[in-house]
């Protein structure tokens, strides 16, 4: 694998995760609990929608056969797809999808803060731009965690019981292979499972402020990375590209 | 006649015209978005930055630009984005600032909220969400006065 096949695999791997978790919170958009969650819920996808036009946009640029992120993120099919498992879990109720958004945020914000010294430039200054936002993003999400885990008997039952649901699917972001390799070799991006302690420790902490027990399993569902996808993904696609598949090439 | 190319203050001046589409009360000069101006022979050259990844008014400022410097007889004319270093709002001139508070934004703060209210200048507020009705601004409300209004976030 050359060092561009790797960072083109790699450039998906986020470019993928942002733009698939963009379209689950924006399936909110007129349907949160309230009106202020609905904005920011609206926000966040719009911030992560912008962050895939910058990645998918370097993505097709290394890979030299002229796509834009347009048609990455409209003409792929799921095997071509190579985000997290973890991102394409269904919403749930509202306490599940901030869950989900959490331990995205939690891990994305380490990625960037690592990329930001990336010795590809092109790579280190998107992640420069996408942590300021993704530090509010987690600010948020963990406030809410705590504030639900730590709320009612109701809500934390919820939180509890999201946790549960969502946890087996943390542990593919820290699966580190050939491109992995490649990439943290060169110095361009660091190796998936260097990021585990990190997370763990951040993640533990605003858990047990949210009076959240984690579950006692390691096991690890996996195969986003590499394209193997759960039956959600292809749903999502359905909606998100059936105006470039019914209409190829169609603008406004 | 002789085509003369307008000075860099000249540029500068028209662009600090051009309206922000979501904030009119601001120019995209003090929005701080504007990263550079230059000539390569008789092309114009403006170098802007997105203030959030997403920000949906990016292309509209981009056409907003070209129509102005077009308007000005800018006949060659190349917008280039640029993404490093990222956007701050310590790049809001201090004109902007008084702008948006005198419109009823609160403008940014290091602290990281509101140091007053825009409408009554109290400084009894609370935060009602970290969003708002654009990406680069969240909801408070003054407890005093007990108005909602927009804070420009500190990023």
């Amino acid at each position: 694998m050359t060092r561009d096949e790797a960072l083109f695999e790699f450039l998906l791997r986020l470019g993928d995760n942002t733009v698939v978790l963009s379209h689950r919170v924006s399936e909110w958009i007129g349907h949160s609990p309230v009106l202020e969650e609905d904005i920011a819920l609206a926000n966040t996808a719009l911030d992560l929608i912008g962050q895939t036009r910058f990645w998918l946009g370097l993505a097709g640029e290394v890979e030299g056969k002229g796509r834009t992120a347009d048609n990455l993120a409209y003409l792929r099919d799921a095997w071509d797809y190579r985000n997290l498992l973890l991102v394409e879990r269904p919403n749930g109720d509202f306490g599940k999808t901030m869950m989900r958004q959490f331990l995205f945020d939690a891990w994305q914000s380490l990625m960037l803060g690592k990329l930001l010294t990336s010795s590809d430039p092109r790579v280190a200054e998107i992640a420069a731009k996408a942590s300021k936002e993704v530090a509010y993003h987690l600010e948020r999400s963990a406030d809410t965690i705590v504030g639900l885990g730590d709320g009612t008997e109701d809500s934390h039952n919820r939180m509890q019981a999201a946790l549960d649901d969502l946890w087996d699917y943390t542990g593919e972001m820290f699966i580190s292979d050939e491109v992995d390799e490649v990439l943290s070799t060169a110095g361009i991006a660091p190796n998936a499972a260097s990021l585990k302690e990190e997370w763990e420790e951040l993640v533990g902490r605003i858990l047990k402020d949210a009076t959240l027990t984690i579950p006692d399993s390691s096991y690890a569902h996996k195969g986003g990375k590499s394209g193997v996808h759960t039956e959600h993904l292809g749903f999502i696609l359905a909606d998100m590209q059936f105006l470039q598949r019914a209409y190829p090439g169609a603008s406004w | 006649m002789v085509n003369t190319l307008p000075s860099f203050d000249t540029v500068w001046e028209w662009l600090d015209a051009v309206p922000d589409p979501e904030i009119p009360v601001i120019s995209l000069v003090d929005l701080g978005i504007i990263r550079g101006v230059a000539f390569e022979g008789d092309k114009l050259i403006v170098n802007v930055t997105p203030t959030y990844s997403g920000c949906p008014a990016t292309s509209i400022i981009n056409l907003d630009i070209e129509t102005a410097l077009r308007a000005k007889g800018i006949k060659q004319l190349e917008l280039k984005r640029q993404l490093s270093p990222p956007w701050t709002t310590d790049w809001l001139s201090q004109k902007g600032r008084n702008a948006l508070e005198e419109y009823g934004i609160a403008p940014p703060q290091p602290a990281g909220g509101p140091s007053k209210c825009p409408q009554c200048g109290d400084n009894n507020l609370s935060r009602i969400s970290q969003f708002g009705s654009t990406p680069c601004k969240a909801q408070w409300r003054c407890d005093d006065c007990l108005e909602p209004f927009d804070y420009f976030k500190c990023i």
